[in-house]
């Protein structure tokens, strides 16, 4: 190891921001990822690690709102940032819509992409909402919720169960609800 | 990932400064490639600049009749932005074109820009890579290539730039701004920003150390029919085959660049007069000096079809 | 309790909870982030320290030092333990490659080193200060480069050379499959405490007791010093089936540093690191008369693995499957020095199913004949590589005629549908798989408060095990499911079958209701009953004449019963156990770029009993979606120079996303099958990936009219021959 490859100062810093509604103040290597600032320091393991490389969403959360690959974003960047895990969604003694409708369709096997699911499909229907456009979008002014715009947004979350068909059953309804 | 130090910057100069100033830094934004890349210490920077706090996140109209886009607009954000959709509809369609929903809504368009190629080897450590490690040598020469570039590349890379923006920024003759550590500012436009490989395939762009992007402009929108067609092994989240984006007018004329061929975005303006002469005449002069690999040659009909399909739809 | 004759009319027919729709009872966990899979496991054990692999970077030959001096230094890390620190471990059966020690590389990414430290990015970061010297052989994985080794026929019926040189109607090609990865989401992962001489492994296992047995074995313990639990599993697919590098890291790095370790594999290590499924090529040989009645039917099939496994036999299903006098079925193994190819969902049958179920289309084409009617006139009672052996039941021909009804299958000439941009085509094919059953045991405790408690050492990977073990007690002791409490996947309960091979539902829901009918009988002796006249019936007991509440029966303390299931040879000699399948799909592909896409696919299964049509539709869905994977995306890309599966993370190796996927619809012929279980129960969990890839495949010839017989069927392999644009 050369003096280059040192650091020139503390290689760890003091975060806080807030979680499910809770402030959580942390102290981290500058190395840990929001996922594992979740997962490993503060406990919630809902949210979960399938590649730790952005390329399955199992770890998708909410961040201000918007869902992000917490994997891929290093947990001191979040001073001030509002949170939400699929804690923070709803509990067993108290679902939130989505998940009770991912329950009654099936939408889950195995059970471990569905956390991220849970949080993408919320927040897709969010973005639909919002006219934010997609890859499927037929006209980029005007975006409405079809199957094809809910297929094409959740392709950020894999499955491998191959419970596909199902989700996008639960989340038609939990449209049609509203 | 290698221990390092952080810092948020308050200001461009201020980021440029302190990149310039602690050897081996580097600015993270968005992060969803540098992470990636620091987790299998790819990238090992001691230094990290944050600069998320800088602003640099509004897109806004230029006196000339063109954009600025700040170089922290999220991809998702410059997707659904009113005057994109409405007057560069090419650059929305290829934004979401790119990565997954997620991905989007946190990946800056300064460092969509600069994503390092996703060749195999570049990705693994054990293997000889130029681009990753200069001098060890190419192993997707010898390995698999499929992914790989079929015009442009050299003796020491193949690799291809992964981006789908930065393909239509090439069609749309977007500039990259940029500034220094002394505050010095340059414009530079999409044709140079991405270098090809040569023998300092570990150099994707021109950008020198420390030199940071604060924008990129779009000249007055063109208008023409605006088509950015991808082409991947699966329908969505996976990078491109081949993709391909197009403006064309009702008379048949327009430009076009390709994705997934090159180390850059790849277009050859002198081609484009063949636009109306179809697609085959267009890729004959855009891929005249191919070289590809026996499992991406494919990649040739495969533009070229691409094309023939978005001058096609153009029509409709 | 042996089950050593056909099922007779018993407690599970009513059919009141089981056979229901049920959701999965641990639904409210899993959707929440409360279930806790095996990395997770926080609270079982006290000052966790975290564990990180090291790979070879190599593929073939040995390390002759690792300098682990700056690793050892590095802030943070308690132990590095290294492959140079012990002689190779014991290898479990189970297992083809070894898992750890020694100086020799027999694969890349096998695991060489575990750094352990107290967090995971320092633990990571030093495992890269590791400095290995190696010395490198050249390697191969490429299944085209070897000479096929002499095998005999596994089945040489009639005269296949005579018949076939002799048939008006014949078909010879080569099709080739390529290597697969499970890419489970969770990865493998576990927690391990060494401690006091006993080990305890809490981690993501398909089979407790193969795990507990391959533990002790390679790491030299007594079995009953080794305690593993896996109460939720992120998928498996064959993946977890066997003992894996993870849980031997995390057990040597627990006894280098005294206190519990936890590791998981990082996903671009899993590739190279544990299985896949094999590459194979097959030759497939077809003869008819001009009837369409099949002759000579011929496979050949070659697939790689490590010394001494048993690669991909892709003619599993070909023994079995359609009817011709006339058969030779031949395996051929190559062995070299590779990663380790073993069992992916439905190993064998899936990758032969890929193959023949073209061959089957081929072969109707060249017929004249309707895909769906050649293949009916096909079908076979017997075993036809064994005419003494009989279908326990098939309903194979129902499932084409119903397929094609409810599919509108019109079979469509190739090339002959355009819809804009988009051509358009329908494929079928059709599924076979075997349903064994293995030993089973279950112990259920009758609560003070009248629930039950299930214990088996059965696992959930996704497949639905808690909700039918669930619906199995509550049917067979009268209770509401609510009543029911189901703890699987841990040592200390009884060993069943475990989950694989398409055993996992049908076996251990047999054990469970063996341990029902010895609490039955165990609380007709306490009443002094005839056990056959007692109804269970709303929590409680009627025998005529008086009522008992099951809950006052346990008020005096907990009433446990436990048995297995033991399945005579009847059901494996005397009869073959099957289930069977017909897939539709319509697919449309680009004309100008080739791009497919999916537009609907219809399934029509014949797998006994449906215990749970929930579950069991979402197995079938499962299925399918794998194998639309296989069928246009999935392919390890064998760097043939380097000897390694170069495209080894889930950016590079793609499986299906949630757009590849269209509508899909599932149709199960419900018909019970006595000569299976008690239950009548069969296997659905890998009948779903069978077949499938060729239909997708079927489908796509017949939109272009191009055939390809390479998966998986990328644009690239047929771009040169769509039309001219």
């Amino acid at each position: 190891m050369t003096i280059h490859d040192m650091p020139k100062g503390r290689t760890d810093g003091a975060v806080r921001f807030v979680v499910n509604g809770k402030t959580v103040n942390l102290t981290l290597d500058h190395r840990v990822t929001l996922l594992d600032a979740l997962r490993e320091h503060i406990g919630l393991t809902g949210s979960k690690k399938g590649c730790d490389h952005g390329q399955c969403g199992a770890c998708t959360v909410m961040v201000n709102g918007r869902r992000i690959n917490s994997c891929l974003s290093l947990a001191v960047m979040h001073e001030g940032d509002e949170i939400t895990t699929i804690e923070g969604i709803g509990t067993p003694d108290a679902l939130d819509p989505m998940q009770d409708a991912f329950i009654r369709h099936d939408g889950y096997q195995c059970g471990y992409c569905t956390p991220g699911q849970i949080c993408s499909a919320k927040a897709v229907l969010e973005e639909i909402r919002q006219g934010i456009p997609s890859h499927v979008t037929a006209d980029l002014d005007h975006v409405t919720f079809s199957d094809a715009e809910v297929r094409e947004r959740m392709s950020g979350n894999l499955c491998r169960c191959g419970a596909y068909s199902n989700m996008l059953n639960a989340i038609r309804e939990v449209e049609a609800g509203k | 990932m290698r221990a390092f130090s952080y810092e948020r910057a308050t200001t461009p100069e201020a980021a440029a400064a302190a990149a310039v100033a602690t050897p081996n830094a580097k600015f993270i934004a968005g992060g969803t490639n540098l992470l990636d890349l620091m987790k299998l210490e790819i990238e090992a920077p001691t230094h990290l600049v944050d600069v998320n706090g800088l602003g640099l996140d509004t897109v806004e109209p230029t006196d000339d009749g063109g954009l600025r886009i700040g170089a922290l607009v999220r991809n998702t954000d410059l997707a659904a932005d009113a005057q994109v959709r409405r007057d560069y509809p090419l650059l929305s369609r290829a934004l979401v074109a790119g990565a997954s929903g997620q991905l989007r809504n946190k990946a800056t368009t300064a460092g969509n820009l600069l994503q390092r190629t996703r060749c195999p080897y570049f990705y693994d450590t054990n293997m000889p890579c130029n681009k990753r490690n200069p001098g060890s040598g190419c192993a997707a020469l010898t390995g698999v290539s499929r992914q790989l570039a079929v015009i442009g590349g050299s003796d020491a890379c193949i690799a291809t730039h992964p981006g789908d923006m930065a393909v239509a920024m090439r069609a749309l003759d977007a500039v990259v701004e940029t500034v220094d550590a002394e505050g010095a500012t340059r414009a530079i436009p999409m044709a140079e920003f991405h270098r090809l490989p040569g023998d300092e395939p570990e150099r994707d762009t021109v950008l020198n150390t420390g030199e940071f992007i604060t924008a990129v402009t779009l000249p007055a929108p063109v208008g023409g029919r605006q088509i950015y067609h991808k082409v991947r092994d699966r329908a969505s989240y996976a990078f491109a085959l081949v993709s391909v984006a197009a403006i064309i007018h009702p008379d048949g004329t327009g430009r076009v660049a390709f994705g997934g061929v090159a180390h850059k975005p790849w277009r050859v303006e002198e081609a484009e007069a063949e636009m109306p002469n179809g697609a085959r005449a267009v890729a004959a002069r855009v891929f005249a000096d191919a070289a590809p690999r026996p499992d991406n040659a494919f990649k040739l009909p495969l533009a070229e079809r691409t094309l023939a399909l978005v001058l096609a739809e153009a029509k409709e | 309790m042996k089950f050593d004759r056909p099922a007779e009319a018993n407690a599970s027919d009513r059919l009141l909870v089981l056979g229901q729709p049920h959701s999965r009872v641990e639904g409210r966990l899993k959707t929440t982030g409360a279930a806790p899979y095996a990395y997770e496991r926080q609270d079982v054990a006290e000052g966790q320290l975290y564990g990180y692999p090291l790979g070879a970077a190599i593929s073939r030959g040995r390390i002759l030092s690792m300098d682990t001096e700056a690793a050892t230094a590095a802030p943070g890390v308690r132990a590095v333990v290294t492959t140079l620190d012990m002689d190779p471990l014991p290898k479990d059966s189970h297992n083809v490659n070894r898992l750890f020690g020694g100086a020799d590389v027999e694969h890349y990414h096998q695991a060489i080193a575990v750094v352990v430290a107290d967090t995971f990015e320092q633990a990571r970061s030093a495992t890269n200060l590791i400095k290995v010297e190696y010395h490198a052989e050249q390697a191969t994985l490429d299944l085209s480069e070897v000479t096929p080794p002499e095998t005999e026929p596994a089945a040489d019926t009639g005269d296949f050379d005579t018949a076939f040189a002799n048939a008006p109607v014949t078909l010879d090609e080569i099709y080739t499959t390529p290597a697969q990865t499970h890419a489970m989401m969770e990865p493998h992962a576990s927690v391990a405490e060494w401690k006091d001489g006993k080990l305890t492994v809490w981690t993501s296992s398909q089979m407790i007791k193969w795990w507990r047995d391959a533990l002790a074995k390679t790491l030299s313990l007594d079995v009953e010093d080794v305690r593993v639990e896996s109460p939720y599993i992120g998928g498996g697919f064959g993946g977890k089936l066997f003992l894996r590098a993870d849980a031997v890291l995390a057990a040597l790095g627990s006894k280098a540093t005294g206190r519990p370790v936890k590791l998981a594999l990082p996903r671009p290590l899993m590739t190279n690191n544990t299985t896949h499924r094999a590459q194979t090529i097959q030759r497939i040989r077809l003869a008819a008369d001009n009837d369409g009645k099949l002759i000579a039917l011929g496979h050949d099939n070659l697939s790689n693995t490590p010394p001494g496994g048993d690669g991909e036999d892709a003619t599993s299903q070909s023994l079995s499957f359609y009817g011709a006098p006339n058969m030779r079925i031949v395996n051929r193994v190559a062995e070299m020095k590779m990663p380790e190819s073993n069992s992916m969902r439905a190993p064998g049958d899936a990758a032969g199913l890929m193959t023949l179920e073209i061959a089957m289309d081929e072969m109707a084409e060249r017929l004249g004949m309707d895909p769906v009617e050649f293949r009916a006139l096909n079908d076979t009672q017997v075993v036809p590589s064994n005419p003494k052996q009989k279908f326990s039941h098939r309903n194979f021909v129902d499932c084409l005629r119903h397929g094609a009804k409810e599919f509108g299958w019109t079979n469509p000439a190739p090339a002959s549908r355009r819809e804009g941009h988009w051509l358009i085509g329908q494929g079928m094919a059709g599924a076979y798989r075997g349903s064994p059953a293995s030993t089973s045991g279950a112990r259920v405790r009758l609560q003070a408060d009248g629930r039950v408690i299930v214990e088996t050492d059965m696992t959930d990977i996704g497949t639905g095990s808690y909700t039918i073990l669930a619906q199995t007690a509550a049917e067979m002791m009268g209770l509401p499911i609510e009543k029911v409490e189901v703890r699987l996947g841990d040592s200390r309960y009884p060993v069943s079958s475990g989950s694989g091979g398409q055993f996992g539902a049908a076996s251990s829901t047999a054990g469970l209701y063996a341990a029902c009918v010895a609490l039955r009988a165990q609380i007709a002796e306490r009443l002094q009953a005839d056990a056959a006249t007692l109804d269970f019936r709303d929590g409680e007991v009627h025998d005529g004449t008086r009522s008992v509440s099951l809950a006052s029966l346990a008020s005096d303390g907990e009433l446990v019963a436990e048995d297995k299931i033991e399945f005579g040879e009847f059901r494996s000699k005397e009869y073959e156990l099957a289930t069977f399948a017909a897939h539709f799909v319509e697919t449309a592909v680009n004309a100008y770029t080739g791009e497919v896409r999916l537009r609907r696919m219809l399934a029509v299964c014949d797998a006994g009993r449906i215990l749970n049509p929930i579950t069991a539709r979402s197995q079938v869905i499962g299925g399918m979606t794998m194998a639309v994977g296989a069928a246009l995306m999935e392919h390890l890309e064998v760097d043939s120079g380097r000897a390694f599966f170069a495209n080894h993370d889930l950016a590079s190796y793609e499986v299906p996303v949630h757009l590849d996927i269209p509508e899909q619809t599932v149709i199960f012929m419900q018909q019970d099958d006595p000569y299976s279980t008690p239950l009548k129960a069969k296997g659905v969990g890998e009948l779903g990936v069978c077949g499938v890839a060729a239909a997708v495949a079927n489908a796509v010839y017949n939109a272009t009219g191009v055939r390809v017989r390479d998966y998986p069927i990328t644009l690239d392999r047929y771009l040169d021959r769509l039309p001219e644009v």
